[in-house]
């Protein structure tokens, strides 16, 4: 399998991150040999082997549903590129 | 002083012949004087760490001391530290200072260690040679021409070069003991879910486990004890006893099985690595070990199911960088979503980017079966394969990594050949079993060489164990680089 040029964008686009002119063309050189690494794995035989996505099988702990945490707005919100009254600001999203 | 032991310096600051706030002034002093050549450090605190240490001597003089109270130590700039810059070595969090402690860093603070600052990586965790750094690449100690390994490369070389006795680190894929095995230090990665992901940026979560390195077994014990246990706040968290992880150290090697893996064995590892992991074995059998050949027939499939898994979940664990709540934001966009894409370009540096778009790729649609769902399959084998071979040994032995510390410059452009050195690391992640790479001799130039020590789940004393031995009957580990 290889990648072209407009999948790059594509891929680029779901993202969300902005390719430089030029910039493409390097991710898809780089991006194919990863893929060609990657492909041997589709020789293996894998029919009937469940998957593995932790290596203890444990389930999700449930917790009460309760408050545990403090409001910390103010502290955390130190580190935020733009506020207002407590609020996260962005750019205009409804016309 | 700096240079003894844990234990050492653990005794001397309960009777008095050195106090904290000289051991830290000693390592912020040798920190200002080698960092400039070895760039481990991104941020010093010499202030906090002065006021910590205070606190410490005051505990001691209380009686309350601990094995690392008043002890000097650095962490991978991945865990949050309350009040100072959290940066995982990126452009994206270069001013961020993080509102809270990670557990692990919470629980050092707690053991009354001493922070004295945040060392190099490579970006977000991604790398296996430090060069992807925002701060530029930390530089091997051994010789600064060369990479310290990755991605915890700046905790190996500050531990190497005698900043510290003792950083953390994390280990997605082998970044703990490459830059271990790098800069001819100890290196352990403990059991999946043993030491709490909270508050540890992360990269590939399934896999991601914080870890210690220290210039020996020794002294990577106490700190591992401290900094492993239960966290309600790690939905991976395993809930354990506390161990003491040290506590094994001492008894004899006799009878101890380590299965040699024959595809450990075979091409790519570099003559000089051979010579020295095989000495290594020998000395092992000296000490009474036994050895025994043992089949992991799917190694070469572990790189390939690595670089989908750790991608696929870097992926979607980054989606969280988007200029809002925290982080870098581009000075100029248009609408919200030109700001997410230019905030991230900019942001996040060129193997970061890489690893976003192969993740995902692999979860889009039409293709998370024939990848992602594959390379979890694959992983079932690749664990199944390790509990088959300690059916046959205790302990699994080989190379940490295929070659001595390369130059810098010469892999960061080849990404496919950059992966390829992780081939004896990564399968343990996967596997999620505990690990440990320890000097094993010196290569081509006077470089060091790691043994990688394998264990079944939960055996991490038993690793420390054995390379404690292995260190007491010989002096690798006891090697400085020419400068410390």
């Amino acid at each position: 399998m290889s990648l072209d040029i407009e999948q790059v964008k594509h891929i680029a686009r779901l993202a969300r991150i902005e390719l430089a002119p030029g910039e493409a063309e390097d991710a898809l050189a780089k991006l194919n040999g990863i893929f060609e690494l990657v492909e041997q794995m589709q020789a293996v035989v894998t029919t009937g082997v469940e998957p593995m996505s932790h290596p203890q099988e444990l389930y999700q702990r449930l917790r009460d549903d309760a408050v545990t945490e403090a409001n910390q707005r103010d502290h955390f919100q130190q580190v935020a590129p733009a506020t207002e009254s407590g609020l996260y600001l962005v750019p205009k999203v409804i016309e | 002083m700096l240079n003894a032991s844990l234990q050492a310096l653990a005794a001397a600051l309960a009777d008095k012949q050195v106090s904290s706030v000289e051991l830290t002034q000693a390592a912020l002093d040798r920190i200002a004087a080698r960092n400039a050549d070895i760039n481990a450090f991104v941020h010093v605190d010499p202030e906090g760490a002065l006021a910590a240490a205070r606190a410490a001597d005051a505990r001691i003089a209380a009686g309350e001391a601990g094995p690392l109270t008043g002890i000097p130590i650095a962490h991978k700039d991945v865990f949050c530290t309350e009040g100072l810059p959290t940066t995982c070595a990126s452009r994206m969090l270069a001013n961020f200072v993080s509102p809270y402690d990670a557990h692990v860093v919470a629980r050092l603070k707690q053991a009354g260690s001493v922070l004295v600052g945040k060392t190099n990586m490579d970006e977000f965790a991604m790398g296996s040679s430090n060069e992807n750094s925002h701060f530029g690449a930390a530089r091997n100690p051994w010789d600064s021409t060369r990479v310290p390994g990755g991605s915890s490369g700046g905790s190996a070389a500050a531990v190497a070069a005698g900043m510290v006795p003792v950083a953390t680190g994390t280990d997605t894929g082998g970044s703990v003991r490459q830059p271990a095995s790098f800069c001819g230090v100890t290196g352990i990665k403990p059991t999946y879910g043993v030491v709490s992901r909270y508050g540890m940026i992360a990269y590939a979560s399934s896999l991601d486990q914080g870890g210690v390195l220290a210039r020996s077994a020794a002294d990577c014990a106490p700190v591992l004890s401290a900094m492993a246990g239960f966290d309600p706040r790690d939905s991976t968290s395993l809930d354990r006893p506390a161990e003491d992880f040290g506590r094994d150290l001492d008894k004899p090697l006799a009878g101890l099985r380590i299965g040699l893996p024959r595809e450990y064995f075979g091409e790519g590892m570099a003559d000089d690595v051979r010579g020295a992991v095989e000495a290594a074995l020998d000395a092992y059998r000296t000490l009474g070990a036994t050895t025994v050949e043992v089949s992991l027939p799917n190694s070469k499939l572990a790189i390939p199911a690595y670089y989908v898994i750790a991608p696929a979940e870097a992926s979607s664990n980054l989606s969280r960088f988007d200029g809002v709540r925290y982080g870098y934001r581009a000075p100029e966009y248009g609408d919200l979503n030109d700001m997410y894409a230019k905030s991230r370009a900019q942001g996040f540096g060129a193997e970061v980017k890489r690893r976003i778009l192969v993740g995902t790729y692999v979860l889009s649609h039409g293709y998370y079966d024939a990848y992602y769902l594959q390379a979890q399959k694959l992983r079932r084998l690749i664990a199944d394969d390790f509990r088959q071979a300690f059916g046959q040994c205790d302990v699994i032995a080989g190379p940490t990594a295929p070659s001595t510390a390369y130059e810098i410059g010469t892999k960061c452009n080849d990404p496919v050949q950059m992966y390829l050195g992780d081939i004896y690391t990564v399968a343990v992640n996967l596997a999620g079993l505990p690990a440990l790479s320890h000097p094993a001799g010196f290569g081509t130039g006077s470089l060091p060489v790691g043994l990688q020590l394998v264990g079944d789940y939960f055996s991490e004393a038993r690793l420390l164990n054995a390379a404690h031995q292995f260190q007491q009957a010989t002096d690798w580990h006891a090697r400085r680089p020419p400068e410390a």
